[in-house]
């Protein structure tokens, strides 16, 4: 059989799969809905594409650990899924990990509806298919 | 500082050549069972999965001619496969489960636990609590290090703010963010903006710098107003000799102070003596004052 393909982070990757998406389940708090952010982890699980799920963006800033570094290496073009753009940021920072200015977008499940959440994080990035 | 050692595995759910896709129906609640356990979880379809930077990676699928033989050859990470064919979400969560074994993680808490009331914060339990920098308005006035008596706050290299002991902070305290005149402190677990990181609008700047007034005015240093009440209520109690007459006048006396700044009565209640507490703030007050005089003897270093 062909084994899983567990390779390095400089390993080639698909197309579609060019645009990084992390989703934050803030586990440890009730601050953002319910309903919002399982929508939208159902809304992703089905869409087909590979993803990355982090239990709590601030439980990993706290522990600086480091994938946030990896993250934040901006190799790729990135899209959060959590809540504030403001408080997103400063964790990254507080993990000794700053996001780059260009090529991430973080899209917010503490005010936005599931489908705009959805609508953002899914959308093909710009400039593709132009 | 919470330890690296509570690293949580990493688990990836394969559903890539060699696999079989999982159920469609299991999948978004096999996510959200693992993510509200405290693991993280990738999902790699055809593409690759990053490796993790240590720790364990737990790898997951419904694997027809048996689990593959999995390695990290940069011996980086140790890796375990689980074939989970035929197992419903809950019997998938306690194969991962004991894979993980022995390793120790921090946990969030079950939801029928944060029903019935605050959990034990050990280091194993910890609600991720602390205040989050904005970098763009702060200025580095350095009033939340003089203020805050735990150790939360400490110096970068240069010279800037930075929060360096975030697990040091009290469990949904905000006070520092209320003592912060640019607004520029957050708690992204509070309920309400600006604090939990929304968007600042002028006038909560200027309800700020009016709440460091308002402490201005309860006697200039919050925690000198905190020592005073204490040995006032010291010398009473020793007249009554009764302990719990005691806690209950600290306890009344402390409640205007404690909405004031937010400051949730455990905290109070934690307080060390007033002795201790004069130490702590004479030490971050000298922090305070170093790291701004070395800003500035540098800022004049640059310019000249």
């Amino acid at each position: 059989m062909t084994e899983p393909q567990l390779q390095t982070e400089t390993a080639a990757r698909p197309a579609d799969d060019a645009t990084r998406i992390v989703y934050c389940r803030c586990a440890y708090a009730q601050v953002v809905p319910v309903a919002v952010k399982d929508a939208v982890l159902a809304g992703l699980a089905a869409a087909g594409r590979g993803f990355e799920m982090v239990p709590d963006l601030c439980e990993m800033a706290a522990r600086r650990d480091p994938h946030l570094a990896e993250l934040a290496r901006g190799d790729r073009p990135l899209r959060i899924v959590a809540c504030w753009p403001r408080a997103v940021q400063g964790l990254f920072t507080l993990a000794d990990a700053p996001l780059p200015k260009q090529g991430v977008e973080i899209l917010n499940m503490r005010t936005d509806t599931a489908e705009t959440v959805l609508a953002g994080v899914l959308a093909a990035p710009e400039g593709a298919g132009s | 500082m919470i330890a690296e050692a509570l690293l949580p595995p990493r688990v990836i759910v394969y559903e890539g050549a060699g696999a079989t896709p999982l159920a469609a129906t299991d999948r978004a609640g096999l996510f959200a069972s693992l993510l509200d356990r405290g693991y993280a979880v990738t999902r790699a379809g055809a593409g690759a999965a990053d490796l993790q930077a240590g720790g364990a990676m737990i790898v997951i699928g419904c694997f027809p001619d048996g689990p593959p033989a999995v390695s990290d050859t940069s011996g980086r990470c140790e890796v375990l496969v689980r074939d989970v064919t035929g197992l419903s979400v809950a019997e998938t969560v306690a194969a991962v489960e004991e894979a993980r074994g022995e390793r120790r993680m921090n946990r969030p808490p079950e939801a029928s636990t944060v029903a019935n009331g605050p959990v034990a914060n050990t280091a194993e339990t910890w609600k991720p609590w602390f205040p989050v920098i904005d970098t763009a308005r702060c200025t580095n006035c350095m009033q939340c290090l003089s203020f805050c008596l735990f150790d939360v706050y400490g110096v970068a290299g240069d010279q800037t703010l930075r929060v360096e002991n975030p697990s040091n902070c009290k469990v949904n305290c905000p006070a520092c963010s209320r003592v912060c005149p640019e607004v520029a402190i957050m708690f992204p677990k509070y309920h309400a903006g600006p604090i939990d990181g929304g968007p600042v609008a002028e006038a909560d700047v200027h309800r700020e710098k009016m709440k460091v007034d308002i402490s201005a005015l309860l006697g200039g240093d919050i925690y000198a107003k905190l020592r005073e009440r204490s040995a006032d209520a010291k010398a009473r109690f020793s007249k009554e000799r009764s302990a719990d007459q005691a806690l209950a006048e600290r306890r009344r006396c402390l409640t205007k102070l404690a909405d004031a700044a937010q400051i949730p009565r455990e905290v109070l209640d934690a307080l060390p003596s007033p002795e201790e507490i004069q130490r702590r703030v004479e030490a971050a007050a000298a922090r305070a004052s170093a790291a701004k005089e070395a800003a500035g003897a540098a800022a004049v270093g640059r310019s000249t």
